[in-house]
């Protein structure tokens, strides 16, 4: 099917997903407007939002299933697989995260039904973040993301932790759209163009590969999606804003906005940067930094919701060896990976909500101990998670590691590969002992883990995913043919573009 | 049929059986194991007969797994593995019968990663696909893992973790040095593909990158070997591990790192494991002796070091304490035991008319002919093995009796006794009549040096 964009009725069939989600989150807005003191009133306005992301889901099948393209002059939105894979990613999380805060709000008095609204227009904000073919439409999809998790991460108003998580986050957030901001401007000032092809095209033709103010711009722009994927150096907030937030808006920020910030930034450095040689030094010092800071500072945690946290800042690390890989192996490898981690991460918050009170940041990895023998089934699911987080065979993490390493050997990045595996190996120090506790040490005293207790929804979606999890560490292909298909692949230029460039 | 699907049969049947051991009674895990494990050597008994030594790799089952990246599922054994294979089925019933009453808490789970880790070693000696045969190895560390870090000693934590980080370690070197391996190969000849066979016959023009891979490759079998100066997992793994986890430990986990070492890093780097200054002629000659000795001798102490370790168990559970000095002079009281062990140890060192010889013989004989300094130092440390073990035994069976407690012991048991047996029986048949066993190794060691000349011929030539 190729759409026209230049024409109404197509450019609404292309952006069927988003309205889609537009209308569900303004009708959530006002079933909440009415409803919103009982924990019914809760349930209901999740049931609308899970049909709500439902039909997004619908319509994002319905794209893809009939090879939607664009046909026409470069547009502000792009109508590729890519686009279709990472808004059924950013839809699945959110749709996971509603069924996990299902008992938990309830249980932590969280009585407010906006969550759901607010998680309805984060999602909206990734789907044009992820989806823009322009560098306003990402700007405006990653503040429309951006401004909402804010209000989730302090949604919890009790809480000291969330307000200073929320107000942190915000602060940070602020500083690193403002950097993302002036670097639009920058390169738009360099090549007069914010739309991503035009860009490439002109970096071509008027040879901008060196032009300092292009170079500073996409510098500028790398520290502002650094912030967002926490990057070492600028991953300072993401610890805290991870421990204080509520532990399902944890989960969601750990894999939705860290999936959707880096399928921004592929789409960016890929299309519009791909002949601007200076990036992938860059991102291969992010990446090795982040793998090695997000590694070792995590080897030191003790409570489990700040390890998880730092955890994620290094997988963050190994998704940049990805970006740096670049092209058709490295976006394909990137799916995998988000799709891996997004399943084990969700699950791992979930058992965690499972078993703590109080956004569980008091829960430390000796807490644990003995679980193993109590709860066999919950203690099995955290140990695949664990697992799968380390990157076991068997697992689905394995597959994803397994695609980045083999995209970045294809690319002559032994040494990023080697630095993957040796940070790998240091990961172990921290999955281990979890599993360890789990299993080894003796319950601490009886009935030390009579307040575990997890939901039917939560439980399911635990389920789900470590399924999910095993049968694709053993039977990946579908997903495998799935992302190589879905991967950024930009045409080379034509002999005779190259030729008036030079 | 049976030659197709047996090496399927003895991976997926442990799997299934841990599963039927998770949903018994408690009380009857460790029969059902047993029973399991006795049917999974039965499933492997039928491969000594039928091999045929002559026909390279046999049983062959070869499917497609992951197309997209080349990589299949491709089973084989040839006369290395072949023994392998036999060996770990052959020790898993003696261990599970070993853990009868060493294990007593949560039987369930132990028995059923003892099943779950039969799979592993399994295949890692019949994976012919490099994708498979890393799964397999990594797939083995997590129920060993378990089996120290749950059912093990006092320090059992730190040598659980110690274990597996260094193994760990090793193995994701290995990984990376798989895949820029299979990337260079598909950069030459545009096919991406996991399979030994493939990648063995398309090696040409690795260049200086050869040097690394093999460097991690065989940093990965050193550790698992364990070579100096990567040993220090092993004493306390050993220490701490169960009885049963010791004898796997030591019969069929470290041989994986000699294994993987002719298997994979010799044929798939020759040109880097021989150097390029030896001549081709010498290489072919001193080959063959040392690559056949140490196969040999790769099967063969695991028989004397399994029955060593089921010993130490033995002792252990009569007296709680695996002090030398804790016993003494216990021969009186426990002849058969004693027996047994005197048995064992001098097998250990090498005695003629134990399998120990045989395979210290011939790796003597191999490493004399090339490297005659070598050979000299490795007879002296024959002679310290000698040393410690005999006064060892001296003072554990002979000395006098002069401690009361030791006064009480029993002597083996019937249980004891059969895992013994089937020990002892090997250990003097392989020192008495190997023939059987040489034969059907030959065939597959001469093939290794043979490829392994060749290539290096060819490299040389090439220069």
């Amino acid at each position: 099917m190729n759409l026209d964009l230049t024409t109404t009725g197509d450019l609404a069939r292309a952006l069927l997903p988003e309205l889609t989600l537009t209308t569900a989150g303004l009708l959530v807005l006002l079933v909440t407007a009415w409803r919103h003191t009982s924990a019914r009133d809760l349930r209901i306005a999740s049931w609308v939002t899970l049909a709500g992301l439902a039909a997004g889901g619908a319509a994002v099948w319905w794209l893809w299933w009939h090879t939607a393209r664009s046909a026409g002059p470069p547009s502000m939105i792009a109508v590729d697989d890519f686009r279709f894979v990472t808004d059924a990613l950013f839809l699945t999380a959110a749709g996971l995260t509603v069924l996990v805060s299902f008992d938990y709000l309830e249980r932590e008095g969280l009585l407010v039904p906006e969550y759901y609204v607010l998680l309805l227009f984060a999602t909206l904000g990734m789907m044009l973040m992820a989806g823009g073919e322009d560098l306003m439409v990402v700007f405006l999809g990653l503040e429309l993301m951006s401004v909402s998790v804010y209000v989730l991460a302090g949604i919890n108003r009790k809480s000291g932790a969330a307000a200073e998580a929320a107000l942190k986050y915000f602060l940070l957030g602020a500083f690193a759209s403002g950097f993302l901001l002036y670097g639009i401007a920058l390169v738009y000032g360099a090549t007069a163009t914010t739309n991503l092809t035009q860009i490439a095209a002109q970096v071509r033709s008027l040879s901008l590969a060196q032009s300092p103010m292009l170079l500073i711009g996409l510098g500028l722009l790398l520290v502002g999606f650094g912030f967002k994927v926490a990057a070492v150096p600028f991953h300072m907030w993401a610890p805290d804003v991870y421990d204080g937030a509520p532990t399902p808006v944890t989960g969601y920020m750990a894999t939705a906005v860290k999936a959707a910030a880096f399928a921004a930034l592929v789409r960016v450095l890929l299309e519009g940067f791909g002949d601007v040689a200076a990036w992938r030094p860059i991102v291969w010092w992010l990446a090795v930094a982040t793998m090695v800071v997000g590694n070792v500072i995590a080897l030191a945690q003790r409570r489990v919701k700040r390890m998880l946290a730092y955890s994620s800042i290094a997988h963050a690390g190994y998704l940049l060896v990805a970006v740096a890989a670049g092209m058709g192996p490295g976006s394909a490898a990137l799916l995998v990976y988000l799709l891996a981690y997004t399943l084990v991460t969700l699950a791992a918050f979930a058992l965690l909500a499972a078993k703590g009170r109080d956004d569980e940041r008091e829960v430390r990895i000796d807490d644990l101990a003995g679980l193993g023998h109590r709860r066999p089934w919950l203690a099995l699911a955290l140990a695949v998670c664990m697992l799968s987080l380390l990157g076991f065979p068997g697992t689905a993490g394995f597959i994803g590691k397994w695609y980045i390493l083999v995209a970045a050997t294809l690319m002559h990045q032994t040494v990023l590969a080697a630095i993957l595996v040796l940070t790998s190996v240091v990961s172990a120090g921290y999955y281990l002992p979890v599993i360890m506790a789990m299993y080894m040490k003796p319950e601490p005293f009886d009935q030390a883990h009579a307040g575990v207790h997890i939901g039917r929804a939560a439980g399911l979606v635990v389920a789900a995913c470590v399924v999910g999890l095993l049968v694709l560490g053993i039977r990946p292909n579908g997903l495998l043919d799935l992302a190589r298909t879905s991967a950024i692949v930009v045409p080379a230029p034509t002999p005779a573009a190259t030729a008036t460039g030079r | 049929m049976y030659s197709q699907a047996v090496l399927t049969a003895l991976l997926a049947w442990p799997v299934v059986a841990a599963a039927i051991v998770l949903l018994v009674p408690e009380r009857w895990a460790k029969h059902v194991a047993l029973a399991a494990s006795l049917v999974e050597f039965a499933i492997s008994v039928p491969l000594w007969w039928t091999f045929r030594p002559a026909a390279g790799m046999q049983f062959v089952l070869d499917l497609p797994w992951i197309p997209a990246w080349g990589i299949r599922y491709t089973v084989a054994v040839d006369g290395i593995s072949l023994f392998m294979v036999l060996l770990t089925t052959f020790l898993v019933p003696l261990s599970v019968l070993g853990s009868y009453a060493y294990i007593t808490t949560r039987e369930r789970g132990f028995y059923a990663l003892m099943l779950a880790l039969t799979s592993g070693m399994i295949g890692v000696f019949v994976s012919l696909d490099l994708f498979l045969f890393y799964v397999m190895w990594e797939v083995m560390l997590i129920p060993m893992y378990f089996i120290i870090g749950v059912w093990g000693g006092e320090r059992r934590l730190y040598a659980a973790i110690k274990f597996f980080i260094y193994t760990f370690f090793g193995s994701l070197l290995m990984l990376v040095a798989i895949l820029a391996l299979v990337s260079l190969v598909g950069h030459q000849t545009g096919v991406y593909s996991f399979s030994y066979a493939y990648l063995t016959a398309h090696l040409g023009g690795l260049g200086p990158t050869a040097f690394w891979l093999f460097g991690a490759f065989f940093l990965a079998f050193a550790i698992k070997v364990p070579l100096f100066p990567f040993h220090t997992w092993l004493p306390d793994a050993h220490v701490e591990a169960p009885t049963a986890g010791s004898v796997l430990l030591a019969g069929v986990l470290l041989k994986m790192g000699t294994y993987g070492f002719l298997r994979f890093a010799l044929p798939l780097f020759p040109t880097v494991a021989l150097h390029p200054a030896i001549q081709t002629g010498i290489v072919a000659l001193s080959l063959i002796g040392i690559v056949y000795g140490g196969l040999v001798a790769m099967v063969q102490p695991d028989f004397s070091t399994g029955a060593l370790f089921f010993l130490a168990g033995m002792l252990y559970e009569r007296r709680h304490s695996r002090l030398i000095d804790a016993f003494g002079g216990i021969a009186k009281v426990v002849p058969l035991l004693a027996a047994a062990l005197t048995i064992v140890s001098l097998s250990s060192i090498g005695l003629p008319a134990t399998n120990g010889f045989v395979g210290e013989f011939l790796v003597l004989l191999g490493a004399f002919r090339t490297y005659p300094r070598a050979a000299i130092v490795a007879a002296a440390g024959v002679i310290v093995a000698a040393m410690y073990l005999l006064p060892a035994l001296q003072r554990v069976i002979y000395n006098p009796l002069d401690k009361p407690e030791n006064e009480k012991l029993r002597d083996l048991s019937p249980r004891e006794i059969a895992i013994l047996v089937p020990l002892l029986a090997c250990i003097v048949w392989i020192g008495v009549y190997p023939a059987p066993i040489l034969r059907r190794m030959e065939p597959a060691a001469k093939n290794l040096v043979q490829s392994v000349r060749l290539d290096a011929a060819t490299f040389t030539a090439t220069r």
